[in-house]
């Protein structure tokens, strides 16, 4: 277990303030915050890159707050991943263990191991200077791993990847979290967090403002800061199957069709809440999705109006005050609700 | 094919700037070179006074080199890496010596390691005298060159990126280990080109070391003190041979740390 008591840090015109975070043995904790918020500063006081000013961090229960960066058993993995260029594949995976002074059998072991482990056994004699960004990300991975960390620490992990290379990536990391290791991992992509998390931390300029599920945190925004996420709040889990010809997502409760550049399998979808058309009557239009629904809840905010309504799962519809107010909408009201296939983004686990 | 590869009059008058430079600099050696018959040249690198002196510069030169690098290259990380008070104040220090006269240089050496200081007593009472000695050849050369060893450490350490010091760090490497195994290696051209250019620079000294000692006698010396006592034409092969010697030298150094860094 991570434990940070009200962590506080003042680097310039910057602070780091009254960070109180629990992570569990097994969490995959995802930290999620813009450039700025703090987000790889804290993750440099667990690593101890940096000392607070204030505060206690345990893993472990032990203190850990005043020990050396090198005496912590917490890997990092870096943002832009910092393999060694003077070494190959083979060498920086085994540079902790020479450190150790294992025996020359047993790195070549774990080494060998580790490459398996994350796919990276056909690039041990090379350079990291003929390595992409993908092979060097897993690489920085397996160096990291052969300490066994405590706590595994991610500092944008993803960022650098294009889209194929990250879902491979992100099964990886999901599975090294299956098998037990507890991972801290800070980004700005919700969609990272969304997919990875077990639990979600949201930093804003040095606090953190609000902690829970990713369920809880985007369908609940506590926040400004947290609920320009709010987009994303229409997300649903599921599988797409080939259905007559068409692509259709579906889980317990909701079938919809999504375009036909959707993979199959288990997978996220997501409707931009600005995406959905709400109507009175169902009506024939280009968008091939009309939901069945009941108004649960109207509620205004300074620039617009959000309706949920629950079609067996609830919805989040964006709307302007007017058209909240020139159609008459009222809670308990049964309505209709409108999206086309290609306004729906799917996330292939 | 654009404007921009038009041959315009002004490229060409910089052109020939640039030719006058060159010529400026390759025409008094090569006339050097040329006006040095074929029999002064193998008369001069057959008399052992000649070649006693430049095997004594060159192995000054060298130890000079190795021997205040053990302190002066870890020093340079130190000024890459960390931040403290008067960090500016320390960095013009260590320029002091390239841009003070070597004369000067010399007498401020030979102050210090005269044999009424402490630094001289402690040498004489281990059997090691600087004044008029290669002890004190050493460091003179040192003191003149030093500096160009470590800007140069210090850029190289400087254009490490920090983040793989980190790495090392926590991946449970110490931070020595971490200067062995990471940094040194890491910045390792740029400490080559630093020790070739300490090297090079105490190998040609005069200024400093004439004062320090004129015995045993390093190249330069030898050659200014020909040209004193004999003139032109006696000091010529000597700078000749020597001219080779050094680039020589270079070259190998050159190859050689390209290749270590390869």
């Amino acid at each position: 277990m991570i434990a940070l008591h009200n962590i506080s840090k003042k680097f310039g015109s910057f602070t780091l303030a009254d960070i109180d975070l629990q992570i569990e043995a097994g969490e995959y904790f995802v930290l999620l915050g813009n450039s700025g918020s703090g987000k790889t500063l804290l993750l440099g006081c667990i690593a101890g890159f940096i000392q607070p000013d204030m505060g206690i961090i345990t893993i472990n229960s032990e203190d850990v707050t005043r020990k050396p960066v090198q005496k912590r058993n917490a890997g990092m993995v870096f943002h832009d991943s910092a393999v060694f260029p003077h070494m190959s594949v083979a060498r920086n995976i085994a540079y902790p263990l020479e450190i150790r002074r294992y025996k020359k059998k047993e790195i070549a072991l774990r080494v060998a191991q580790l490459a398996e482990l994350t796919g990276i056994s056909h690039l041990l004699q090379r350079y990291p200077a003929k390595l992409s960004a993908g092979e060097m990300q897993r690489v920085a991975l397996a160096r990291v791993l052969t300490l066994k960390p405590d706590v595994l620490l991610l500092d944008e992990p993803l960022a650098s990847l294009d889209v194929q290379l990250r879902s491979g990536m992100r099964q990886l990391l999901r599975n090294l979290n299956k098998q037990g290791q507890t991972i801290i991992h800070v980004t700005h992509d919700y969609e990272e967090a969304a997919l990875l998390a077990t639990r979600v931390g949201i930093i804003e300029q040095g606090r953190i403002i609000q902690t829970g599920s990713p369920g809880e945190v985007f369908r609940n925004p506590r926040s400004a800061f947290a609920a320009r996420f709010a987009g994303f709040r229409n997300f649903y889990e599921g599988q797409i199957a080939e259905l007559n010809g068409k692509k259709v997502f579906s889980n317990a409760t909701l079938k919809v069709v999504v375009a036909d550049g959707c993979s199959l399998g288990n997978c996220f979808i997501v409707i931009r809440s600005e995406d959905i058309i709400i109507s009175r009557e169902a009506f024939a239009s280009s968008a091939c999705n009309v939901l069945n629904a009941k108004i649960q809840f109207i509620e205004s905010h300074h620039d617009y109006t959000e309706v949920t309504a629950d079609a067996g799962l609830p919805f989040y519809v964006k709307l302007t005050a007017h058209s909240v107010k020139s159609m008459n909408l009222n809670v308990d009201d049964n309505i209709f609700l409108h999206f086309k296939a290609s306004a729906i983004n799917c996330i292939t686990v | 094919m654009g404007v921009y590869n038009r041959v315009s009059i002004f490229h060409l008058f910089l052109w020939l700037l640039g030719a006058l430079v060159l010529l400026f600099i390759a025409a008094p050696l090569l006339g050097m070179f040329f006006a040095t018959g074929k029999h002064e040249f193998f008369h001069t690198i057959s008399d052992k006074e000649v070649t006693r002196s430049i095997g004594l510069t060159l192995w000054t030169s060298m130890a000079a080199t190795l021997i205040f690098a053990a302190a002066a290259v870890p020093f340079a990380w130190l000024l890459a890496r960390k931040k403290f008070r008067f960090k500016g104040l320390v960095n013009a220090i260590i320029d002091i010596p390239i841009v003070i006269p070597h004369s000067a240089a010399g007498i401020a050496v030979l102050g210090f390691i005269s044999r009424d200081t402490m630094l001289g007593r402690l040498g004489e009472s281990i059997g090691i005298s600087f004044v008029s000695n290669p002890a004190g050849i050493v460091v003179a050369m040192a003191f003149v060159s030093l500096p160009f060893l470590i800007n140069a450490a210090r850029d190289g350490f400087a254009a490490v990126p920090e983040k793989y010091e980190k790495a090392a760090l926590n991946l449970g490497a110490s931070p020595a280990r971490v200067f062995f195994t990471i940094s040194l290696p890491l910045a390792w051209r740029s400490i080559m080109s630093g020790f070739i250019m300490m090297f090079a620079r105490g190998m040609s000294e005069f200024g400093a070391v004439v004062i320090v000692a004129y015995h045993p006698m390093i190249t330069p010396v030898m050659i200014y003190e020909r040209f004193g006592a004999f003139g032109l034409a006696y000091a010529r092969p000597v700078a000749v041979v020597f001219i080779l010697v050094c680039l020589v030298f270079f070259a190998l150094l050159r190859y050689l740390s390209n290749k270590s860094t390869e």
